[in-house]
């Protein structure tokens, strides 16, 4: 396996203020990357430097085997972008959307007239492609710009927060798109969301970025085990004798029982082993276990973990984008 | 340069559906042609004089007469008798009339005695356009009235025979060149000024960032398209600024030739202008907050409105690197002496250089970065 994209000791400055402190990291070929951080954390200052929109303060990046400083219009040819704004023409329909962008990226004749319905079809918009995009929908919108980061055949795709502001048929749609559409052209993906329940569900590995500096990085599943997390079991009884509250803390592995009512919430440091040992005590006390869930520890503890509880109210960097009339969502830096 | 062209074809694609900004960007320099036009271009009429009487002998009779005459001939007076001269100033302070023309009582006596025999005309200096026609009229009067009974076979006097090359210009034609230009003006504004910052705060441009295009390209792009929009508003409002103004033949294919070349090359010097102010520019209410003085530095220096040769020296240092003022000097040569190529050959040097000088700033000044 090559790597699709290095990143090595980035930095990025914005007069006193680091917003990318010295983060490497390496996507191998194939990868759908998350790239998952608190706002303000420099994620998108970090995709910015990687799709060459900002020059780096100190370190370097490949993309596509191509240096993003010196080697910066190879990249740009190797690489599809989805920035975080919705950038398409508006008064454009969704097929003259993806032809001028074709153009820009000089996608021969022959080769767009062919590439762009596969994409439309794709993207589920075939039958939409003589509308103008503003009639569409905002999901509609940001599959038409998934399409248009496709038109000149990337290497490796680049997406900052695509399924902010959808609602969550919209977002479902997206994933299972993206999702295909990598496994068809063989795409790298690098991806930025807030959504842990969708980085957990698509990404191969996931980085967590906070203050500029990448504090975790691996597959969701060993992240995931990397925290000292807690069970929690959820189960109601019948039959349940009045000890069975202190009967239930001595099982194994249990750290604590609330039985209110008939739900009882066991908290335990090892969720299998504990939910064994409760179905024996069940059956040998003749008490009917009447529901029973585990919930083991999810990508939001991990974030959480990682990045702590407090709020980020710090003060974004102005930049060329910020401004009063940019749509821009809430979200990352 | 196929990526320049997508950049055009894109414009232009936005522009056909954008019909409400093809319509306001020629709706006020046509409301200008026409409402300063009609409002500058005619003579005032029906000043009202107040005539104070003190001599009531012949000669003062026979300033009457004249006054009367010119009353009731161009109507340039109307004038109302008044017995006391001071109720006629205070109407005159008053506004209620435009002039007081004063006989004096010995008026008739110096006229008989030859003594330096005066009449006087207190004007409202406030209105200058009012009391310089009331000037006049009075003393084409006087002139009349000291013309002898019987003119000399052959006159003593020199006279000036004035002999007009053209045929007359109403004001409204004098106005055609630069309410043209400000078409242009506008459209490369609103169509192009205001569209790249709105797009840019947008993040529109960050699409366009991403991909292999260059920054000659780019630029070039957006100037070529914005030209082409500039150049059909320009054209748009030369025919029916033309038609309103009643500019003689004004579909001689010829002039219309020739005037195309000086709407190209006037949207492609304001169109390249525009981009040097705006490359650094992000956010989107300097365009508009610059739209107003931009027009006024750019328009009234221009020789548009009225002649240069009456502005202080400093204006006429603006008026000097003002491209308006070439391209109206170059539009009243067209439009209202109908000349060649070869008059307005040193308007098309000065607004090339000056395009290519502009562009080729925009184009250092680019940031291929956010």
């Amino acid at each position: 396996m090559t790597n699709a994209i290095e990143v090595r000791s980035i930095v990025k400055k914005f007069g006193d203020f680091t917003a990318v402190d010295g983060i490497s990291f390496a996507v191998e070929e194939g990868e759908i990357f998350g790239l998952l951080g608190p706002n303000g954390a420099g994620k998108s200052t970090l995709i910015r430097m990687l799709v060459t929109l900002l020059p780096p303060t100190a370190g370097t990046a490949l993309v596509g085997g191509f240096d993003v400083m010196k080697q910066s219009d190879e990249v740009r040819r190797a690489i599809g972008v989805i920035p975080q704004a919705m950038t398409s023409d508006l008064e454009l329909s969704v097929e003259e959307n993806l032809l001028i962008y074709a153009k820009l990226y000089g996608v021969p004749r022959e080769k767009r007239q062919k590439l762009i319905p596969q994409l439309l079809e794709s993207v589920e918009l075939l039958q939409w492609k003589d509308k103008q995009v503003k009639n569409l929908s905002g999901g509609m919108r940001r599959r038409v710009e998934i399409a248009r980061g496709l038109v000149h055949e990337p290497r490796v795709f680049f997406l900052d927060e695509p399924t902010t502001g959808l609602d969550p048929v919209s977002r479902t749609a997206v994933w299972e798109m993206l999702q295909r559409i990598k496994s068809q052209r063989n795409l790298t993906v690098l991806i930025t969301t807030h959504y842990m329940d969708e980085a957990d569900k698509l990404c191969d590995r996931i980085a967590i970025v906070d203050h500029g500096k990448l504090v975790a990085l691996d597959s969701p599943l060993t992240l995931k085990a990397s925290i000292p997390g807690k069970n929690l079991l959820e189960a109601s009884f019948e039959n349940a004798p009045p000890d069975w509250t202190t009967r239930l803390a001595t099982l194994a592995f249990v750290d604590k029982v609330d039985g209110q009512g008939h739900v009882y919430r066991i908290s335990s440091s090892n969720g299998p082993g504990t939910t064994l040992a409760l179905m024996e005590a069940a059956a040998a006390a003749h008490v009917t276990v009447h529901s029973l869930s585990v919930q083991s520890t999810t990508l939001d503890d991990v974030f959480v973990h990682y990045t702590g509880h407090e709020l980020r109210d710090a003060l974004q960097e102005a930049s060329a984008m910020d401004s009063p009339f940019m749509l821009r969502r809430p979200g990352g830096r | 340069m196929s990526r320049m062209w997508a950049i055009v074809e894109r414009e232009l694609r936005r522009f056909r559906r954008s019909p409400i900004l093809i319509v306001v960007s020629m709706i006020f320099p046509l409301c200008q042609l026409v409402i300063l036009g009609y409002a500058f271009g005619g003579n005032v009429k029906h000043l009202k004089v107040a005539v104070v009487d003190q001599d009531h002998g012949l000669p003062a009779v026979k300033i009457r007469e004249l006054a009367q005459a010119a009353s009731s001939g161009a109507r340039t007076i109307d004038l109302i008798d008044y017995a006391d001269e001071g109720q006629a100033v205070v109407d005159l302070r008053n506004g209620r009339v435009n002039g007081v023309l004063t006989i004096p009582p010995e008026f008739s006596r110096r006229v008989l005695v030859k003594n330096q025999p005066r009449i006087a005309l207190i004007e409202d200096n406030t209105d200058t356009v009012v009391a310089n026609a009331l000037a006049g009229n009075m003393t084409s009067m006087l002139l009349a009235y000291n013309e002898p009974p019987t003119a000399a076979r052959v006159p003593a006097k020199a006279t000036l025979d004035v002999v007009e090359v053209y045929p007359y210009v109403p004001y409204i034609q004098y106005l055609l060149p630069g309410s043209i230009a400000m078409s242009i003006f506008m459209m490369v504004m609103i169509g192009g000024g205001i569209i790249f910052i709105d797009d840019k705060a947008r993040g529109l441009h960050e699409g366009y960032l991403v991909t292999p295009i260059s920054k000659l390209e780019l630029i070039a792009g957006f100037n070529i398209s914005g030209t082409i929009k500039a150049v059909l508003a320009g054209f748009v409002i030369m025919l029916i600024g033309s038609v309103i103004a009643g500019v003689p033949n004004p579909f001689d294919p010829l002039r219309i030739l020739r005037l195309v070349v000086l709407i190209v090359v006037t949207a492609f010097a304001l169109i390249s202008m525009m981009f040097l102010l705006m490359v650094r520019v992000s956010d989107p209410l300097m365009p508009r907050a610059i739209f107003g003085v931009l027009n006024t530095v750019l328009y009234f220096p221009s020789g548009a409105v009225y002649p240069q040769q009456g502005f202080p020296p400093w204006m006429q240092v603006i008026a000097k690197v003002d491209p308006f003022t070439y391209a109206v000097h170059g539009f009243k040569s067209l439009l209202l002496k109908n000349t060649g190529i070869d008059a307005i050959s040193g308007d098309l040097l000065y607004l090339v250089a000056f395009s290519v000088v502009a562009m080729t700033a925009a184009t250092l000044l680019f940031k291929r970065t956010l």
